[in-house]
């Protein structure tokens, strides 16, 4: 099985220079890899540096050290020292990311905002339409808030919005940010039910899921962060 | 995108006597990509675009552009006659006060039709049907095409000079504040109207602002300048997520939340 | 001709040194056809506006030999051509003439004689703005470099312009030219009826403006192409009727009001060219009236 994501040794810490320019370790030694078809699901305490370490993943957050390797149509890159014009090819052809709350861009539709991965990709206007159509009639999202910018949904309504922008396009590799976090029963069902299609399509997922019900679902193996937490390590 | 660079600037300082415009600037810009300066008011970053748009001489340090035909040019050996077509053609300008870089005095279609006479255009009909498309993709009413840009609100006018600039399909625009002195709903719909254009056109800008809010939504990438040099910079939003200079830290901490 | 006389003034006002400057300003013209050359503009006894830029064109290559004529909107009889006219005669005491063909130099204002003009004769226009381009960019540091790098897109502009407010191009006179396929000139206000009358003419041209201190000049046998859309092409002024006095068509007229119960006619504004024709036996219906009346 091939395995499209590895980080190793990835360290990092945040410097406040507004608060006297005080050092927060966050994370050190971080190893994992994830392999194709799998799903791997972060755990631990919140505050342990989850969510930093998905947004390392992505390319958000800058590393100290360490490699972040990638499968990126068929080379190695390393994202924790690309630069942003490779980052933005990986993200746009090879790495996905649902975070938490959607951001919204003013004026432009839900639809439309579903349908951008796939248009940013080259696939026709209509054809993206239809996709993204389906994507959010499966997600149960009220058709009539389709041709809406979505700045005024419920946060749930956002939610759907974002994860089927997230899940729309084939890429190998899927990150996922509490994807469930304000969705109903239903909702959930529907998300959990996407994952393992993801998984049969050989996509490589890494996810925070505070939700165990879900996690248990979903993960195939769990790696607890707390053990790259500096906290961990000076206790 | 293709693999070679369309703008490669190298080691560019710009001195005022003594005083530093900005200094030792470098960096590359590819095609498709949008790039975000940021900093406050003095930082250098509006006399770094001059330099780079060819509008200041810079004191030392090249500028190359690669032209249509694949070509590699340092602007400063450019003859004044084959930067100003490029001003004219291959790049765009907008000025953050709309009334530098339209004719106050002369149509909406004038205006937008003006490039394409400079560069050989004589068919009025089809001068005014293009017009009339670009008015259109600038949401503004073709019925207008007539009217003088005196007679148009500033958010109007900032999209007519967007359009101006548009019309001969440059490769490469700069943008200097260009939502700034507009109110916050006429700034988000010229943001949007900007996004799209960019997008659709496949544009690679450079575009100078103090709102970070404004670099977040257009740019792919941004340096933040302070005191005449570039202090960071990076993917737009991991700059944003995780500035890691002193500086950076307090712009982005200080940006209102609603 | 006895030197009391002239004991007062150089010969054609204008001292020989200031003369000398003028004619290299010419000669500079004539080398850069449709090219605004900058010269010393003199202060001349009469106003701005009054000619002073022709006046001191045809001082200074003004003969004692030389014919002169003079015309003010194509009439050898106005204030501004009678003034001009004396002048040269009190400080150049040349001959004058009131007859296109007869004369050497003809200065001008805002007309070009509807008699062809031939090698040999030279036609001095009094130019008041000579920048064309002056409309759209008002920067002369601009616009100089606009004619410097061939960018001329603004001209256009200014024709756009016309056809959206008016439907065609309104532009009568000082229509904007293309000399010799480089530059744009501005061929002072004369109609554009005028303006083929410029290309390829036997005649040399030259143009003087006093205040604006510029110098400008289309050789003879020069291509004078006027500025134009493909689908609004250049075309002058037609008139529906002749000349009511000499019966001439094809011809600039002016109209003239006759009385104060809104009577007019349209005559001839070549005065010399209605009179020749006069003379020759041509009458308009206004001149048959005339002779029925008496």
């Amino acid at each position: 099985m091939p395995t499209p994501l590895v980080v190793s040794e990835v360290a990092k810490s945040f410097t406040m220079h507004l608060r006297d320019g005080i050092r927060l370790p966050v994370v050190s030694n971080v190893a994992f890899s994830v392999k194709a078809g799998e799903c791997v699901v972060l755990g631990g305490p919140s505050g342990i540096g989850k969510s930093s370490l998905l947004k390392m993943v992505y390319g958000n957050y800058a590393v100290d050290s360490g490699q972040i390797l990638v499968d990126h149509e068929g080379r190695l890159v390393d994202l924790a020292t690309a630069d942003p014009r490779t980052i933005l090819a990986v993200r746009r052809a090879t790495l996905g990311y649902v975070s938490q709350f959607l951001r919204t861009v003013p004026r432009v539709a839900a639809v439309d905002v579903v349908a951008e991965p796939l248009t940013a990709r080259g696939v026709a206007a209509a054809e993206a339409k239809a996709t993204a159509e389906a994507m959010l009639a499966r997600l149960n999202l009220p058709r009539e808030l389709w041709q809406l910018p979505p700045a005024t949904f419920s946060g749930g309504e956002q939610q759907r919005v974002n994860i089927a922008r997230g899940f729309i396009t084939d890429h190998r590799i899927l990150l996922l940010d509490e994807p469930t976090a304000s969705l109903d029963a239903t909702n959930r069902a529907v998300v959990v039910e996407m994952i393992a299609e993801k998984k049969a399509a050989g996509v490589a997922l890494l996810g925070i899921f505070h939700d165990e019900d879900v996690r248990e679902k979903v993960a195939d193996r769990i790696v607890d962060v707390s053990a790259f937490s500096p906290r961990k390590s000076a206790a | 995108m293709t693999d070679a660079p369309l703008l490669k600037v190298r080691d560019i300082s710009k001195f005022y006597g003594a005083r530093i415009g900005c200094q030792n600037v470098s960096f590359d810009l590819w095609p498709g990509e949008v790039l975000a300066i940021v900093g406050e008011s003095g930082s250098g970053k509006t006399t770094l675009l001059n330099c780079l748009a060819t509008r200041l001489m810079p004191t030392s340090g090249s500028v190359e552009y690669r032209m249509r035909d694949g070509q590699m040019r340092d602007l400063s050996r450019m003859s004044e006659a084959e930067r100003r077509f490029l001003m004219r053609t291959d790049w765009g300008f907008v000025h953050q006060n709309p009334a530098d870089g339209l004719r106050m005095a002369v149509s909406a279609g004038a205006n937008v039709g003006e490039r394409l006479m400079a560069v050989g255009e004589r068919h009025y009909g089809n001068i005014r049907e293009t017009a009339g498309n670009w008015l259109g993709r600038v949401e503004i009413s073709v019925d207008r095409i007539d009217d003088q840009p005196r007679a148009f609100s500033g958010g109007m006018r900032q999209r007519l000079q967007i359009a101006r600039n548009l019309v001969t399909a440059p490769r490469l625009v700069f943008m200097d504040e260009p939502t700034g002195g507009l109110d916050v709903s006429v700034q988000a719909r010229l943001l949007d109207l900007l996004r799209g254009l960019v997008q659709d056109l496949g544009l690679s800008a450079i575009i100078v602002t103090h709102d970070l809010a404004v670099a977040r939504l257009l740019s792919h990438r941004m340096m933040v300048m302070k005191d005449g040099v570039v202090i960071e910079q990076g993917l737009t939003d991991r700059v944003l997520d995780d500035p890691r200079e002193a500086y950076t830290q307090l712009l982005v901490s200080s940006i209102l939340q609603v | 001709m006895s030197t009391a006389d002239l004991a007062t003034y150089n010969f054609a006002y204008l001292d020989e040194q200031t003369k000398r400057m003028i004619r290299r300003a010419i000669l500079k013209a004539i080398a850069i056809p449709g090219y605004q050359v900058p010269f010393a503009s003199r202060e001349m006894p009469m106003p701005y506006g009054w000619g002073t830029g022709g006046v001191q064109v045809t001082a200074a290559i003004l003969g004692p030999k030389d014919v002169l004529k003079v015309i003010d909107q194509g009439a050898d009889d106005t204030t501004n051509a009678v003034s001009i006219r004396a002048f040269f005669q009190k400080v150049a005491n040349v001959a004058v003439t009131t007859k296109t063909r007869e004369a050497t130099i003809i200065q001008t204002r805002h007309r070009i004689p509807e008699e062809r003009l031939t090698a040999g004769q030279t036609l001095v226009y009094q130019v008041p703005i000579p920048e064309p381009l002056r409309f759209l960019e008002p920067r002369e540091t601009e616009t100089r470099k606009m004619h410097a790098l061939e960018e001329y897109g603004l001209m256009h502009v200014k024709l756009y312009e016309d056809i959206a407010r008016n439907g065609h191009i309104a532009t009568t006179y000082a229509y904007p030219v293309k000399v010799e396929g480089r530059y744009v000139m501005d061929p002072s206000p004369t109609p554009k009826f005028d303006n083929p009358k410029m290309h390829m003419s036997e005649a040399l041209q030259l143009f003087g403006a006093g205040r604006e201190k510029r110098i400008y000049a289309v050789p003879p046998h020069t291509e004078v192409v006027s500025l134009d859309f493909e689908d609004h092409p250049f075309e002058i002024q037609t008139f529906d009727k002749p000349c009511a006095l000499c019966g001439a068509e094809n011809v600039y007229l002016d109209e003239v009001v006759l009385d104060d119960r809104g009577g007019r006619m349209f005559v001839c504004s070549d005065t010399d060219h209605c009179e020749e024709r006069c003379s020759a036996g041509h009458r308009g219906h206004l001149a048959y009236d005339k002779e029925a009346a008496e």
